[in-house]
């Protein structure tokens, strides 16, 4: 049997009913804030979509983002679109190796100039950090992406350390990580944080892109705002007991066992935007805050360095106990020293009758 | 700069600024009226100073009936917002835990909808204060501009709470950040005005009452 070349013919292949299909082309419809009615229109687009060429960049990354993609719970709707797209070029995915492999990643480009997707995972050493930081086939990343995204018709950052340099680029930096859209200015970047991102959102992102042909709205930090519009504490199932002040104080206590917010745990869902809370983990089983662990903030920038993740969200991140003491100290020691020379000062002033007149004192105010 | 940028800076660098600016301005305050001491009073005492002078600390929260019947708008919602900011910034559970991390003691706080409505009441009774000092010739007369700041500074951290707790700026970061930073701006300012009647005023009612206590006159 031929290859499909169009999405609903691969969808029916794998035996996707049509009402599974629709169904999840509904969610989607919701999922991007578009009217129900927009269903059929997505689920038309969809069936006749041709396979998108998508060249998948691994950079400074762990594969966590891959792996969320990859490894869902069963095989669904979300993960056949991804295998449906044309994938040509994936380090952890694909089957080749060596000069077959960059052949690959250099044909796709060659054969698809101008529409194909790059995807990235993963930070990369800055265009003034030592390149071999981080090098594929004895090319440095840098090079590697801006040779790639030249024909591009546009690139997703997959995952915080894409979009916003993640770990690699946490303090102190030693690799000189950077992101993506620090780098790529000439072309559209969409930035799909997490660490990793909920694998819908990225399906959510290329079911737009084959849809409309668009990219999707984005937030201030280029993300889909469909998916990243809300935040976690607006949207969290315990949101009821963060606004009746019912806490659990530790893991383990009363408060936990019965499911109360996890503020004073360090959860950072006020700060946070994702759509954790709405769309869970594993199919919909659950998700880390239902699960009784506070969110970390991975889809925010620079969330490694924002505290603590067992600390509040409103514990300050330096050391203000050490610099409060420290500068108590000085004070105090100034403040007698100032203290002691007034007081000297007045005696001697007693000692030799000085008089002062009360425009003198008016003067010194 | 991104929101996230700009709550990283107020959370981190500047309160430890902000905090390291309040201890040493506040202490070399206090260390130097301490230092400084008293006038020696030859006089025989009839009677000890200290327990008047800790019994004024209490008893000067109560105004006198005098005052009261003069000014019962300044005294009812002077009150007011005294209580009401002091529970906002003590009894907040976010800021106990903040309190907790900073000096290593904690305590009990409120639920957050009480401590809400509390706020509502300060931040009205705030605009109700400044109001009144517009329209009262006198107030207005005796006013000077660092008045107007400090009521600035003091207002500040209350709005930029409220509208962070309601989540009414957005993204988060940024209303959580413009928060810390009017706290912070309110710690620097405070010991350089008159806000640091907030430990002085304790100096000065240990010192009338234990002078009248001295005396022996009830204070």
């Amino acid at each position: 049997m031929a290859a499909p070349t169009t999405l609903g013919e691969s969808l029916r292949q794998h035996g996707v009913s049509r009402r599974g299909f629709l169904k999840f082309c509904a969610a989607t419809a919701t999922m991007m804030a578009l009217p129900p009615s927009m269903a059929p229109a997505i689920a038309k687009a969809l069936e006749q979509a041709r396979r998108p060429s998508v060249i998948w960049l691994s950079f400074q990354e762990c594969t966590g983002c891959t792996e969320s993609l990859t490894r869902s719970s069963s095989p669904n709707v979300e993960n056949l679109i991804f295998d449906v797209i044309s994938l040509d070029y994936h380090h952890t995915l694909q089957a080749a190796a060596g000069d077959a492999a960059e052949h690959a990643r250099e044909q796709a480009m060659h054969d698809n100039a101008g529409e194909y997707l790059v995807v990235v995972d993963g930070s990369l050493p800055g265009p003034n950090a030592n390149p071999g930081y981080s090098t594929i086939a004895g090319i440095s990343n840098y090079d590697m992406l801006m040779e790639t995204i030249s024909g591009a018709a546009a690139v997703v950052a997959v995952g915080s350390c894409a979009a916003f340099g993640g770990l690699p680029k946490a303090d102190p930096n030693p690799t000189g990580a950077v992101s993506v859209q620090d780098l790529v200015k000439d072309k559209p970047v969409i930035n799909v944080s997490g660490c990793p991102p909920v694998p819908m959102v990225i399906t959510g992102v290329l079911a737009q892109f084959l849809t409309f042909g668009t990219l999707p709205e984005l937030d201030e930090y280029g993300r889909p705002r469909a998916f990243f519009g809300q935040s976690i504490h607006d949207r969290c199932y315990r949101r009821p007991f963060y606004d009746k002040g019912l806490f659990a104080e530790t893991f383990d206590d009363e408060g936990a066992k019965a499911g109360w917010c996890l503020y004073r745990l360090g959860c950072k869902g006020p700060m946070t935007y994702n759509a954790c809370a709405t769309m869970k983990w594993n199919g919909g089983a659950s998700w880390p805050v239902e699960a009784g662990y506070p969110c970390l903030g991975c889809s925010e920038p620079d969330f490694w360095d924002a505290g603590g993740f067992y600390k509040a969200l409103s514990v300050p991140t330096g050391a203000p106990g050490d610099v409060l003491l420290t500068a108590g100290v000085v004070g105090a020691a100034v403040g007698v020293a100032a203290g002691l020379k007034s007081r000297s000062e007045s005696k001697q002033a007693a000692k030799y009758h000085d008089k002062v007149t009360a425009q003198e004192l008016e003067e010194k105010l | 700069m991104t929101p996230m940028d700009f709550l990283l800076l107020t959370k981190g660098p500047l309160f430890s600024l902000a905090i390291a600016i309040f201890a040493i301005g506040m202490l070399i305050r206090l260390a130097e009226i301490l230092t400084l001491g008293r006038a020696h009073n030859y006089a025989t005492p009839r009677g000890n100073g200290v327990i008047p002078g800790l019994r004024t600390v209490y008893r000067r929260f109560n105004p006198d009936p005098g005052t009261f019947k003069r000014a019962p708008f300044d005294v009812i919602v002077g009150t007011l917002w005294h209580v009401g900011f002091v529970v906002a910034l003590l009894l907040f559970i976010p800021h106990v835990e903040l309190i907790k991390s900073t000096f290593g003691i904690g305590w009990p706080a409120l639920p957050n909808p009480i401590v809400d409505a509390i706020t509502a009441i300060t931040l009205l009774a705030l605009v109700a204060a400044l109001v009144h000092r517009l329209r009262q010739p006198v107030k207005r007369f005796l006013s000077t501009p660092e008045d107007y700041l400090i009521w600035a500074v003091t207002f500040l951290p209350l709005l930029t709470g409220y509208l962070a707790y309601h989540r009414l700026i957005n993204p988060y970061p940024l209303a959580l950040g413009l928060h810390i930073l009017s706290a912070e701006i309110f710690l620097i300012v405070l010991p350089f005005t008159k806000l640091t009647h907030i430990f002085t005023a304790f100096v000065a009612r240990y010192y009338n009452g234990a002078i009248f206590g001295r005396k022996g006159i009830q204070s």
